[in-house]
């Protein structure tokens, strides 16, 4: 997608300049763009490895599982035809649980794994199933308890108070979860 | 609000020393592991490195050529009836198609608004609370070679555009 947008910003934006008389401006602009990339990749590294060190140690526990029993009612509301398939309910929450932590790199083989499972008992092969359906708008809203990269990003740019937003990133995805949800539960009796 | 403040300044902190005390109970060595996790780090970052880069150069441009605030003057109606900053707009059209890309533009939203103004906080909670809606379906389709979506795409957008204007209102009441 960004092989089509990237080139297009690019051009528009020379020819603007160059009709608006802002070229001198792009032209510095070009090479300061290149030297804050540099920094702040610098800033961002310490906080990343960081989280990711922290999250690591997560991982390696039986966290996962537990928190996957909490989920229990709610994956049997969002998955009523997965209830008896207990490989593909495995795999969805741990799925799940791995984005509430933040385990990107986790989530998403795992997820894979559940789409597969979930695909052997689909009688349309090349359509998704409801469950399919309902597991991937899940995977499109970002329901991870704490928004480490948006954290990241607000401490290397010296915020005040860089986990000051945790909670409007709650009732945000909340918002979206339920309208998510709400949608697919409703659009796959009709489509 | 103390309390929300206590809660957001808490979070982060609370879940480190259920996780190492978690680990700790189940005999892990866990400076190892968190050493092993760091590292790991590394190659994300650097992985993110080239697309910050290019994303910065072509956003630096839109900006300095002055065709973001044409742009933003066209569709400011619309936004200022939803109350939507228009500043925010670059953010909330790249977002459902490109993480590395969407990331770009919300750093450079929050330097250039600054990172803890009303745009900056709305700036930070998308990120936090939206995905690559494009990329994932795509992913999550493409393993199992299904064709027909139904509703998916349809279902994930409106959840995203949700996420965003609560973002907006969110950040507006506590700011």
């Amino acid at each position: 997608m960004l092989n089509i947008i990237w080139p297009i910003f690019i051009i528009i934006s020379i020819i603007y300049a160059l009709f608006s008389g802002n070229i001198e401006n792009v032209s510095n602009g070009i090479f300061e763009s290149a030297e804050s990339a540099v920094s702040l990749t610098l800033t961002f590294f310490g906080t990343l490895c960081l989280w990711n060190g922290i999250i690591e140690i997560a991982k390696q526990t039986t966290l996962m599982q537990k928190l996957a029993k909490l989920l229990r009612p709610l994956i049997n509301f969002l998955f009523p035809e997965m209830k008896k398939n207990n490989e593909a309910y495995e795999e969805i929450s741990m799925n799940i649980v791995a984005n509430l932590l933040g385990l990107g790199n986790a989530a998403t083989p795992l997820g894979l794994k559940a789409m597969k499972t979930m695909q052997k008992e689909n009688p349309k092969k090349d359509t998704v199933s409801n469950s399919m359906a309902m597991f991937i708008v899940i995977n499109t809203a970002s329901i991870q308890l704490i928004p480490t990269n948006a954290i990241a990003i607000r401490s290397s740019l010296n915020s005040n108070s860089p986990s000051g937003i945790i909670l409007q990133v709650w009732v945000a995805t909340v918002v979206a979860l339920t309208v998510g949800v709400t949608s697919t539960k409703i659009l796959m009796k009709r489509f | 609000m103390k309390f929300v403040n206590f809660l957001s300044a808490s979070a982060i902190p609370l879940i480190i020393i259920l996780i190492i005390i978690y680990g700790l109970k189940e005999k892990k060595k866990v400076f190892d592991i968190f050493l092993d996790g760091a590292k790991e780090g590394i190659q994300i970052v650097v992985a993110l490195f080239p697309t910050l880069l290019g994303i910065f150069l072509a956003v630096g441009l839109l900006r300095n050529s002055g065709i973001l605030d044409f742009i933003i003057g066209i569709i400011s109606p619309v936004t200022n009836l939803l109350k939507i900053p228009s500043q925010i707009l670059p953010l909330a059209m790249l977002r459902p198609i490109s993480g590395s890309g969407s990331m770009g533009v919300a750093i450079d939203i929050m330097k250039q608004y600054g990172v803890d103004t009303l745009i900056g906080k709305i700036a930070s909670t998308i990120m936090g609370s939206t995905e690559t809606t494009f990329y994932t379906i795509a992913i999550y389709t493409a393993c199992v070679k299904v064709k027909k979506i139904r509703f998916v795409l349809a279902a994930a957008l409106l959840a995203d555009l949700a996420g965003m204007i609560t973002s907006v209102i969110i950040c507006q009441i506590m700011s």
